[in-house]
């Protein structure tokens, strides 16, 4: 069993639990995940590491409401138990010095974009970050961010934080004022997918960090495959980041509306 | 070895039983029948059991069929080497104790051998009456289920002798029936023995693979109760390598380890749209409806359903999946298989029992393309047929297309049943360790040690997909190399005494 010690509530529907999970704390590296199951009959529910604390044998986790486990994820309090948390998985990020690194973070993908600017900064790096989402409440550890990033440009799709437009406004920006020698885009499909068009176009190496759909997330089941340069790759062993410029994404937010009608069926179910 | 077994069979009850009955007389019974649900009822359910298992009456008379041959051949198609005529004869007599306490001696899970295995390719191939008399075989694998439910039905339940604890520390990565196996043995010699899995269940394909309708979870669960009672210890949600790396475990007193991780990764075939939705690998189809209840309103996890659904292959993985579409309401459940019916490696009982239940068989078929509507999902394949040709490296007639002969079937939900490659996790964190080029972990056959001295490995991870009680020879053989291996290390630093400590 692993203890919630600690939760804080970011938005209607997005929440950062910590959760005590000592072997994890220590082994994790930036871009790792991890696996969790609440209980008996939840999902096993992806999440990849935002923060961890060997000290204390905690980890951090940004959980957005999507699916009823995910609901019921974000509703569980302090004190409560996670039934199974397995970890860290996937391949940690590349972290190395190269000069001057833009990260883009969208919504939730903010929380998986800290430990690898944390990790780019201590690299020795520049780090600009470009963090969005649709309005100011969505956007997530913004403190944090700060602490590792050079600089912080904050763009919202509504104008009610920072400036207004889409992380490729503010992308772009950066790009044309200084030289950018590494991009990693992580949020939701669509914003990666503009972002991996947006470097692709002015030729700076880019990494994203894809959310696919998994189950046991070992390479066992397959259910996370993405093709990436023509070839089928798995999100949880040969990533999750993955060369933005040869992923398809347009395959990849097709696959992630697999289980839609299930979902959608479940919820009419829950509700009754 | 022979030893042994000629001691055993020399004992007074073997002796006095044989005399019982005339060999003429055990030839002339007919072979026991299977009872088993009916098809159109068992279809209804996915958690049902198909086969019924024998009644005491006929496991007797089955059992008196064995003439308790002098020169046992049945043993040798044992991959774990069960004493199978003393098992039989305790049947005969009727010490069903006496005959799941032989089963024990040398495997770890009878109850799932004598419900998985191969049997007609193993023991019952190398049987007396198959190989001399040209008659069906003694029906082991009846009578091993038999004997293993008579002692879980009981209630009184043996555990297996284990000799005084010697405190070394060994560690089993993977909980499928490599490791369990493994883990019985060891702890029979007296190590300590933690299972470490990744997956939040014990078992491995035992529970995520293989379904309900075949395999009872039940029945795992009272096997590795078995094995716990026997000081072996399970940990759930670990992955070596990553929750912690093998240079801590070893710090932490492990002194050796056997990697059994199994074959993850599913195997495509790479043929355009076969990334739609709707098209997954018998592995998630399967572990969503084993391992996370998927079928069960009461469960998060989804699983898809559809009229039409296909599966691609012709092993038991295949016919496992085809047979659980057809239980969660598929109208259509097909097997799609590129060669014929005598080529399928599936088990000739489960293709029986997916023919009672109406499964159809596309043999000869392949498909070369998938199509989708404007949400991605799967509604058409298109197939080509094939024909046979000429033998191939396998034994098998090669499959060769027939040109000019595609033609389209709707599907809504396709299952990839077509193999799997060695899953990468483990040796992924072990530079030095010797893989082949097809990701197999490289080991002696003889005593299962890799590259790395102090790592065994057996199962699926070495071999690359193969049978349950393949991988449970595999765990026996890992188990008495770790055995020398330790103590010949613990003969040769017997003046350092840190070498091989003890824990306590």
């Amino acid at each position: 069993m692993y203890q919630i010690v600690q939760k804080e509530q970011f938005s209607e529907k997005v929440v950062k639990l910590v959760v005590h999970a000592p072997r994890i704390a220590r082994s994790r590296k930036p871009g790792h995940f991890i696996i969790l199951r609440i209980d008996e009959q939840g999902e096993r529910i992806p999440l990849t590491i935002a923060q961890a604390d060997k000290g204390a044998g905690t980890i951090s986790l940004v959980v957005q409401k999507v699916g009823i486990s995910s609901t019921r994820l974000c509703e569980m309090n302090p004190g409560d138990q996670i039934l199974d948390l397995v970890g860290p998985l996937g391949k940690a990020t590349h972290i190395h010095k190269v000069g001057t690194v833009l990260a883009c973070g969208g919504g939730v993908g903010i929380a998986p974009l800290l430990p690898i600017v944390e990790g780019f900064k201590k690299a020795g790096n520049r780090v600009v970050t470009v963090l969005a989402a649709r309005s100011k409440d969505l956007i997530i550890l913004e403190k944090e961010i700060r602490q590792w990033s050079d600089e912080v440009i904050i763009m919202t799709d509504d104008g009610s934080y920072g400036n207004k437009g889409l992380v490729t406004t503010g992308a772009e920006q950066v790009i044309q004022r200084e030289q950018v020698d590494e991009c990693i885009a992580i949020g939701p499909a669509v914003m990666m997918k503009f972002t991996a068009l947006l470097t692709q176009k002015y030729n700076i190496p880019t990494q994203a960090s894809l959310n696919a759909i998994m189950v046991d997330g070992t390479g066992m089941c397959g259910a996370c495959r993405a093709s990436v340069g023509g070839e089928t790759k798995f999100t949880c062993i040969d990533g999750p980041e993955f060369n933005a410029h040869q992923i398809d994404f347009d395959e990849l937010i097709l696959r992630l509306g697999g289980y839609k009608n299930e979902e959608k069926e479940a919820w009419e179910r829950v509700i009754g | 070895m022979e030893e042994y077994l000629k001691i055993e069979r020399e004992k007074e009850w073997r002796v006095e039983l044989r005399t019982k009955l005339k060999n003429k007389e055990r030839t002339t019974i007919e072979r026991v029948q299977m009872p088993g649900l009916d098809p159109i009822e068992r279809i209804q359910y996915q958690d049902r059991e198909v086969n019924l298992g024998l009644d005491e009456a006929s496991a007797i008379t089955e059992a008196s069929r064995c003439m308790d041959c002098v020169n046992p051949t049945c043993i040798e198609g044992c991959p774990v080497s069960i004493n199978i005529p003393k098992f039989i004869k305790n049947i005969e007599r009727g010490e069903m104790h006496e005959a799941a306490k032989t089963l024990k001696e040398t495997s770890a899970l009878p109850a799932v051998c004598g419900r998985v295995c191969p049997q007609e390719k193993q023991c019952e191939a190398q049987c007396f009456y198959t190989l001399k008399l040209k008659k069906e075989p003694v029906a082991i694998g009846y009578l091993e289920r038999f004997a293993a439910d008579f002692e879980q039905n009981s209630g009184s339940i043996s555990v297996p002798e284990t000799a005084e604890k010697n405190n070394i520390k060994v560690a089993a990565i993977g909980s499928g029936p490599a490791s369990l196996s493994f883990a019985g043995d060891m702890a029979k010699l007296g190590y300590d023995v933690t299972v470490f899995e990744a997956l939040h269940e014990v078992g491995g394909v035992l529970k995520y693979g293989i379904p309900e309708f075949r395999l009872p979870n039940r029945v795992v669960d009272v096997e590795l109760a078995s094995l716990e009672k026997m000081g072996v210890k399970f940990e759930r949600n670990f992955i070596v390598g990553r929750t912690a790396s093998f240079d801590d475990l070893k710090e932490e007193g492990f002194h050796a380890f056997f990697v059994a991780s199994g074959a993850g990764l599913p195997r495509f075939m790479n043929i355009p749209g076969e990334n739609f939705n709707g098209i997954l690998s018998s592995n998630e189809y399967l572990t969503r409806v084993n391992l996370m209840n998927a079928a069960k309103s009461e469960f998060d996890t989804p699983v898809l359903r559809g009229k039409n659904i296909a599966v691609i292959g012709g092993g038991n993985t295949a016919m496992d999946s085809v047979r659980t579409a057809k239980r969660l309401g598929a109208e259509r459940a097909m097997i799609v298989y590129r060669r014929s019916r005598e080529e399928m490696p599936a088990r000739v009982e489960e293709v029986l029992h997916a023919e009672e239940e109406g499964i159809e068989f596309l043999n000869l078929n392949n498909p070369i393309e998938y199509f989708a509507d404007e949400n991605g999902r799967v509604n058409r394949m298109r197939l080509q047929k094939m024909e046979l040709g000429e033998p191939d490296a396998s034994g098998r007639r090669r499959p060769v297309v027939v040109e000019g002969s595609e033609y389209d079937i709707p599907v809504d939900v396709v299952v990839v049943a077509i193999g799997v490659s060695p899953n990468p996790l483990v040796p992924s964190e072990l530079p030095e360790l010797k893989v082949s080029r097809w990701g197999t972990i490289e080991v002696d056959p003889e005593t299962m040690q890799s590259s790395i001295p102090d790592l065994f490995a057996g199962g699926d991870i070495v071999r690359g997909g193969a049978t349950v009680i393949l991988a449970m020879g595999d765990g026996r053989k890992a188990a008495a190399g770790m055995h020398q291996y330790l103590q010949t290390k613990q003969n040769n630093l017997v003046s350092e005494p840190s070498a091989i400590k003890n824990a306590d």
